[in-house]
C-alpha cells in the first residue's frame, strides 16, 4: 500500500499525517538564478498572507561540512557523493520540510532530488539506483524550472561568481580548461534537467529572460497553484506591502512587461506594475 | 554492480561476521584474523562505520540526537560506501582475503528494526558484493546484555535503540531494540544463506567451526611464500 505522497515507499516509521502545507521546488542548473528568485519569493508570498520557509541543497545542519570537507578533500566518488546528498536531503526532509507541511507553511525548496539525479547520473552512478536512494522522498506539488541554454548561461556565471570546480565538471574532465569544461559539463547537466523536466512534467520558465521576467512568471505559477489549492481567491496585497517586495533591482525592472500568454486572473505582478508604472 | 545475489567475478574473497553486539562475533573474526595471517594469507580488515569521511558527521548527529532512521541509514551507507571503494574492492580484486566486522546486513536488520523500507535499504546497498562467507553469530538476548555489562562499557544509545523511545531505561530498550534486530537477522539468514554459529558456546568451540567454514572458502587462494612472510620473531623490538 504505497503512499502516492511519497516517491518510492516513504518513511513507514513516521505516523501518517496531513501535510497541510505546500511543496513548491525551484529546479535549474547552476548560476541559473534560482537562489536569488527564491529570496524574492518568500518576501512576497508573506505579504500574500503565506508561512514561507525555503530549503537550500546541502545546506543541513547534520552534513553540509561534511560534504564541504569531500568536496575539498577530492576524495569522492559517483557512490559516496549520491549518498551524502541523500542523506542532505533526508535530514533537511525530516528536519524542515516535513514539519513545515504539517503545520500549514508553503515550503520553497532550492533545488530537489532532481539535482542529485542529474548530477549523480554525469558522475556515473547507475540512475536506477540513485533514484531509489529518494524513495522516502515527498513529490512535490509544483516544480517550476528555470530553463536556459549554455550560452545564455556562460556570461551569467562570469559576470557572477565565476566558474568555480565542481560546477565546471572538473572532477570529471570535461574539458582541456575551466572555461571549455564548464561548458560541456553544463551542456549535459541542462540536457538531464531537461529530460527530467519532461518526465517528472516541471513547469518551465525561460531562463535567459531577465530577473524580473522569472520573478513574475514564478509569481504567476505559485499564485495560481495555491489559489487552486485553498478554494479561494488570494487575497489582494496591501500597496504598502507590494512596494517592499519591490526591492528587486529597480531599473532593470523597468523592461518588464505582463506576460501575453498568462492572461489568467491578475496575481500579485499586477500590483507589481501598477507600482512601477506610479514611479 | 553484481549485487548480493550473484556470485563476484573477483580472486580475492570477502568473509563477513554479523551478530549483535555481545554475540562475541569481533573475537570470533579476531582469532580468524590472526590464524590466517599465520598460515601465510593476505588479509585485509575492515570494520563497520570506521570511515573518516562521515564519521564526524555521524558523531555529531548522535550526541545531538539529530539522527532519524532515514539519515542513520543514509550516513551508514555512505561509510560502507566509502570502505567499499578504498578498502574491500582493492584487495578483493587484488586477490586477498577481506575480513568485515559487519556488514550489509547489519543495516538490513538495524535500520529495519528503525522502522525503514526494507526494500530502500536493500536497494541502496545494491553497490555491495555477495560475501563468499558471511557468517551470523546468534546469541540470547540476555547474554549478549549480561556480557555488555560485565565487560567493558555501558550500552550505547542508539544501540539500545534508545533513539525510538521504546523504554526509559537502557537496558529494557536494549531487550525490545535487540529483539527485533535478532528476529529479522533470523529472517536474513535465510534470504542471504547466513552461516549460523551458536554464540552461547565457549569460543575455542566456535573458532573450530569458523576454520572449517572458512577453509572451504579460501580453497583455490595461494598464502604467501615463505620467503615474503614478515617471521614474528624479526616483528618484534630488538632487546
Amino acid at each position: 500500500m504505497k503512499d502516492s505522497r511519497f516517491y518510492g515507499n516513504g518513511l513507514p516509521y513516521k505516523k501518517p499525517a496531513n501535510f497541510k502545507g505546500s511543496l513548491i521546488v525551484i529546479e535549474g542548473t547552476d548560476h541559473v538564478g534560482r537562489s536569488t528568485q527564491v529570496e524574492q519569493l518568500k518576501p512576497w508570498l508573506e505579504v500574500e498572507g503565506y508561512g514561507v520557509v525555503s530549503t537550500r541543497w546541502t545546506r543541513s545542519a547534520l552534513l553540509y561540512e561534511t560534504i564541504s570537507e569531500a568536496k575539498a578533500g577530492n576524495r569522492l566518488n559517483a557512490t559516496t557523493f549520491a549518498l551524502l546528498y541523500a542523506a542532505d536531503f533526508a535530514d533537511r526532509l525530516e528536519n524542515e520540510i516535513i514539519p513545515a507541511l504539517r503545520a500549514g507553511l508553503v515550503v520553497l525548496a532550492d533545488r530537489y532530488m532532481y539535482t542529485a539525479w542529474a548530477r549523480n547520473k554525469l558522475m556515473g552512478a547507475d540512475p536506477t539506483w540513485s533514484r531509489s536512494l529518494f524513495g522516502f522522498a515527498l513529490v512535490p506539488d509544483l516544480v517550476l524550472y528555470l530553463k536556459i541554454d549554455v550560452g545564455s548561461l556562460v556570461p551569467r556565471a562570469l559576470e557572477g561568481k565565476g566558474m568555480d570546480y565542481w560546477e565546471s565538471g572538473m572532477h570529471l574532465a570535461y574539458g582541456a580548461d575551466l572555461f571549455e569544461s564548464f561548458c560541456n559539463y553544463q551542456r549535459r547537466l541542462i540536457r538531464e534537467f531537461n529530460a527530467l523536466a519532461k518526465e517528472f512534467n516541471f513547469t518551465t520558465i525561460d531562463a535567459r529572460k531577465s530577473p524580473e521576467y522569472i520573478q513574475n512568471k514564478l509569481r504567476d505559477h505559485i499564485g495560481n497553484f495555491l489559489r487552486l489549492r485553498r478554494g479561494a481567491p488570494m487575497q489582494q496585497p496591501a500597496i504598502l506591502a507590494a512596494d517592499r517586495v519591490l526591492n528587486i533591482a529597480p531599473e532593470a525592472g523597468m523592461d518588464f512587461k505582463p506576460d501575453a500568454t498568462s492572461e489568467s486572473e491578475p496575481v500579485a505582478d499586477l500590483d507589481l506594475v501598477k507600482v512601477q508604472a506610479a514611479k | 554492480m553484481t549485487g548480493l545475489h550473484e556470485r563476484h567475478p573477483y580472486p580475492g574473497k570477502l568473509i563477513v561476521v554479523e551478530g549483535i553486539d555481545g554475540s562475541g562475533k569481533s573475537t570470533q573474526l579476531h582469532l580468524m584474523h590472526r590464524w590466517l595471517e599465520a598460515e601465510g594469507y593476505r588479509v585485509f580488515f575492515t570494520e563497520w562505520n570506521s570511515s573518516d569521511l562521515v564519521r564526524r558527521a555521524i558523531r555529531r548527529g548522535k550526541k545531538k540526537d539529530l539522527l532519524t532512521p532515514t539519515t542513520f541509514s543514509l550516513l551508514h551507507a555512505a561509510d560502507f560506501a566509502d570502505r567499499l571503494i578504498y578498502q574491500i574492492m582493492p584487495p578483493l580484486k587484488g586477490g586477498m582475503i577481506v575480513l568485515a566486522d559487519r556488514y550489509v546486513y547489519t543495516a538490513f536488520a538495524r535500520d529495519v528494526a528503525r522502522g525503514v523500507d526494507p526494500q530502500w535499504v536493500r536497494e541502496v546497498y545494491s553497490i555491495a558484493p555477495r560475501p563468499d562467507l558471511a557468517l551470523y553469530f546468534r546469541v540470547p538476548i540476555e547474554a549478549s546484555l549480561d556480557r555488555i555489562l560485565s565487560g567493558r562499557q555501558k550500552l550505547s544509545y542508539y544501540e539500545a535503540g534508545m533513539d525510538l523511545h521504546l523504554a526509559p531505561e537502557p537496558s529494557d530498550s536494549f531487550r525490545i531494540f535487540q529483539t527485533r534486530v535478532l528476529d529479522i537477522y533470523d529472517a536474513l539468514t535465510l534470504e542471504y544463506d547466513l552461516k549460523v554459529i551458536d554464540a552461547a558456546r565457549e569460543i575455542d568451540d566456535q573458532q573450530r567451526l569458523v576454520r572449517q567454514l572458512v577453509l572451504d572458502v579460501i580453497r583455490g587462494i595461494e598464502p604467501k611464500k615463505p620467503y615474503e612472510r614478515q617471521s614474528l620473531l624479526r616483528q618484534r623490538p630488538a632487546v
